[in-house]
């Protein structure tokens, strides 16, 4: 999250009462990049990126004229806050088709911020061809990762087609292809004094497509894993930002980081602990449901998403013996848990530990480009960047939790893997897997060859 | 290959000759020339100042003593050139281990260069952190990388060692922590004054590391298909090199691209049939034998590499008939051919038409940042990047197509796959394929 701005509490703010409207806002922001010029001095080279104006829409304006400033601030935040997160209950509640494609626009709205940002720095928007080649290469990796989680997830309906097939065995062949013509493209618009703002640009799209886009693949693999592992995250994140800003509010005395001086420790233990409880809530709730809980699976006969199973063991209730200590505290022997309870802790200690300093990555960037914010979209809070900075670091590590600790690989993959190999191979793997599978006892011996 | 140097072509023969500064001074003028049409557009950015240290080992200066500056310079790039040829063929002979490791250093050394070149561009010397951050980032991939190569190729002695075996099941979460604890110490390293230039050089590491560090991986992958996948992509792109330069030199006349003036439109399709004809005989003479053909793997017994096994069908001689048309042309009804050698032609057709790409690409890097080689490991020739910076491109594609056209999946990668699952679900499969093998005829009918 990023840190709380000045608008909600500083003298400053008192003094721009004699002008409610639209004005007020910009002018707040100036006196801001004013006070950040002071680390300006030894960075030579591009100028400050000019601020946006104000879009608080009329109608809020308008219900908050009579407000000060700083109340005025504090509740357009806030009615914001319930708008996304209102919204947010809305999808979840639309389906898992609904949220890949909100993923999808999240992504393409948050690359779209950042480039601009490196458009803006940089003074190239008469660069010839720069911002098509950006969007040329944002459509290659989509259209390299999205093939790979089709042909992963929805094989069935791979096979049945012919044209998808074919375009789903080549498909690193064609990527890589279309990659190519990027490059070359590339190459072939180097312009002899703009050299240098080129690279630039072309380094700059490079790491925010790393950034963004592999990232928000990863949390559609983790959707598909479940809806709850991209929910609880998700939550836990957006909770951690709520609970620290609250305790940092009401208890805060000690500044965390010089990078963001509104941070301060109570914030951010306050933060963790109340993640933590919160997480643990919130997965008692979700993990009683089918819906959230199921792996997301394409029916191919009727070609819709569905969310039906057998929960697994993660989400059946389980007895855990307390220790001896807690017992006599609470008076209780056994505690009943889902399991996933105990693995949601760990993803609440992350948030509450590591999605901070994404928040302070990007509270760095911006500061190094003298930017107060990624961009205007959303009233009171900045661009959709803004929302989303810790949720990057969250979605790699929840992926890379699954793949160590809940799950091995997708067995639909392994079976489709197992089917391309040449028939002797079969075989062999075959026979392996059955002198393991008569190993472990799970396989009797049966009369096989006579 | 980056383009030819006015070095051997264009320096007056009356300027001072037979001794270590004609070579610096050419460097200096050239860069202070060249550089001033662009100095305009850079806000900022000061250019890199270049280095002016010869490191011509003594003895070669004192051989071509005598000789005029131009073709002292063409004579050191050759015998330069035939030593680097020939420590690759002596590489390849001592096996894939020590492939594995000069491939290591080569990556170790560019990532280096690309880095060393982002400090001076930027005055960032004394930022702090810096180098440990980078070199820790370094690491960190190659963990990465090297483990997912270990973990397949090395299953069974993987599934021998109790303490590997758990740094194989973690690996994805144990490479993750690392690279969060430099990810962590990044953030806490910044530096009010410096914010923008450490964003700049951690952008500036991470993308060195996504061209430099996976592609001399996928170099590694393609190795372990057998060392015939190695030897000929990197021996086409360097014969397309000396193709498209003694062809430019000979006939040159055309310039092909603003870029790189000394490129030519003769030299380029020169190179193109050249390396064509060079790739088709390499391509002949490797496939006969099963220590360049076969995959490499790792023998638990004997602790050893070996390259030992039944030739694939691509690399048993078949035979092909002509169309008609040909046939009327050169009388020979069919042609003994590896199916490799096809292969080969679409190899070199990318090598030769896509590979320079490559090269303009570090051209164009190199007017950016106003350097005339990325370093100055070898004389005559400048950095191991100056080497390899076509190389990249095709190590990428040469995996892609081995991916898609010549082998499916790894099938002991499979097993482990398998192996990994739940019980359950390896009963299912188990049963899917019972039943399908039975239908292929190849398991026994259920007697029943």
């Amino acid at each position: 999250m990023t840190e709380l701005r000045h608008r909600g509490t500083t003298e400053n703010d008192l003094q721009h009462q004699q002008s409610e409207d639209k004005g007020s806002e910009s002018e707040g922001k100036a006196e801001k990049d004013g006070a950040s010029d002071s680390e300006s001095k030894p960075d030579t080279g591009p100028p400050g990126v000019p601020v946006p104006a104000d879009d608080t829409p009329e109608v809020l304006n308008k219900a908050l004229s009579g407000l000060s400033s700083r109340w005025k601030n504090w509740w357009v935040r806030g009615i914001l806050t319930l708008a996304m997160i209102s919204f947010f209950f809305f999808i979840i509640y639309l389906g898992p088709m609904v949220l890949m494609l909100i993923v999808l626009c999240v992504q393409i709205k948050c690359f779209q911020e950042i480039i601009h940002i490196g458009y803006s720095v940089y003074h190239s928007y008469h660069l010839p061809w720069f911002r098509t080649l950006s969007w040329y290469f944002l459509l290659c990796v989509n259209y390299f990762f999205y093939g790979e989680t089709v042909t992963d997830y929805f094989s069935n309906l791979v096979q049945r087609e012919e044209p998808l097939r074919i375009l789903s065995k080549y498909h690193r062949l064609i990527s890589f292809a279309m990659y190519l013509t990027g490059f070359c493209m590339f190459v072939l618009s180097l312009v002899k004094k703009h050299y240098r703002l080129q690279f630039y640009m072309f380094g700059w799209t490079h790491v925010t497509l790393l950034i963004v886009v592999t990232q928000s693949h990863l949390i559609i693999h983790n959707l598909f894993e479940g809806m709850i592992w991209f929910i609880v995250p998700i939550s836990c994140v957006i909770c951690n930002d709520i609970m620290a800003y609250m305790f940092g509010f009401f208890f805060g005395r000690t500044p965390l980081i010089k990078l963001s001086p509104k941070k301060t420790w109570e914030g951010f233990i306050g933060g963790f602990f109340s993640t933590v409880v919160f997480g643990i809530l919130l997965s008692y709730v979700m993990a009683g449901y089918s819906f959230f809980v199921c792996p997301v699976e394409f029916n191919s006969d009727r070609n819709s998403f569905e969310v039906d199973c057998e929960p697994s063991d993660l989400f059946q209730l389980q007895d855990y013996a307390l220790p001896a200590a807690l017992e006599s505290l609470t008076g209780w022997p056994t505690l009943r848990l889902y399991p996933f309870q105990i693995h949601s802790i760990s993803l609440s200690a992350f948030a509450s530990l590591m999605g901070p300093f994404g928040g302070f990555f990007a509270s760095g960037f911006k500061r190094a480009f003298k930017i107060k914010d990624f961009a205007n979209t959303i009233p009171g809070h900045g661009g959709i960047m803004d929302r989303f900075d810790c949720q990057y670091l969250m979605a790699t590590f929840v992926n890379v939790y699954i793949a160590s600790f809940i799950r091995g690989p997708n067995p639909a993959k392994v079976v489709q893997q197992l089917l391309a190999l040449r028939l002797d191979q079969q075989l062999h793997i075959f026979n392996s897997l059955k002198t393991h599978l008569t190993e472990r006892g799970l396989l009797e011996e049966e009369m096989w060859e006579k | 290959m980056t383009e030819l140097r006015m070095r051997g072509r264009g320096a007056d023969p009356d300027s001072v000759s037979g001794n270590k500064e004609a070579a610096g001074e050419d460097r200096l003028g050239l860069a202070g020339g060249e550089g001033d049409g662009d100095r305009e557009s850079n806000a900022g950015t000061p250019e890199v100042p270049p280095s002016t240290v010869d490191n011509t080992p003594q003895f070669l200066n004192k051989a071509v003593e005598g000789l005029n500056p131009r073709w002292k310079n063409w004579w050191i790039r050759g015998v330069l050139s035939l030593a680097m040829i020939s420590g690759f063929f002596m590489v390849i002979y001592l096996g894939p281990i020590m492939l594995i490791l000069v491939v290591m250093t080569i990556q170790i050394k560019c990532f280096q260069e690309i880095i060393d070149i982002g400090y001076r561009v930027y005055h960032s010397y004394e930022l702090p952190w810096f180098r440990t951050l980078s070199w820790y980032f370094l690491i960190c991939v190659n963990y990465f990388f090297y483990g997912e190569t270990l973990a397949e190729y090395f299953g069974a002695l993987v599934q021998r060692e109790d303490s590997l075996q758990f740094l194989v099941r973690y690996h994805r979460f144990i490479s993750f922590t690392l690279y969060l604890a430099g990810f962590c110490m990044f953030v806490l390293s910044l530096v009010k004054k410096h914010y923008r230039l450490q964003f700049y050089m951690f952008a500036w590491t991470h993308v060195t590391l996504l061209i430099v560090v996976t592609q001399s991986h996928l170099v590694i992958q393609n190795l372990f298909e057998g060392m015939i996948w190695f030897i000929v992509p990197i021996s086409i792109v360097i014969c397309n090199d000396i193709m498209a330069y003694l062809f430019g030199f000979f006939f040159g006349r055309t310039p092909l691209i603003k870029l790189s003036p000394k490129k030519t439109w003769e030299g380029f399709i020169g190179g193109f049939f050249g390396t064509l004809v060079c790739g088709f005989i390499l391509a002949y003479l490797l496939a006969q034998f099963q220590y360049f053909v076969c995959p490499v793997e790792y023998n638990s017994e004997t602790n050893r590499f070996t390259a030992d096994c039944e030739p694939s069908d691509i690399f048993v001689m078949q035979k092909y008939t002509f169309p008609f048309a040909v046939q009327n042309i050169l009388t020979w009804k069919t042609v003994n051919l590896y199916p490799y050698q096809i292969h080969s032609v679409v190899l070199s057709t990318f090598a030769s038409l896509i590979g320079p790409f490559g090269g303009f690409f570090a051209s164009g890097f190199k007017r950016a940042f106003q350097i005339k080689d990325f370093a100055d490991t070898i004389p005559g020739h400048g950095g191991i990047m100056d080497r390899f910076d076509c190389q990249y491109l095709m190590a990428t594609f040469t995996h892609v197509y081995i991916a898609s056209f010549i082998r499916g999946p790894n099938p002991s990668k499979v097993l482990q796959q398998l192996l990994v699952l739940q019980p359950e679900q390896q009963l299912s499969i188990f049963n899917a394929m019972r039943d399908r093998l039975r239908d292929r005829g190849i398991l026994p009918p259920a007697a029943m």
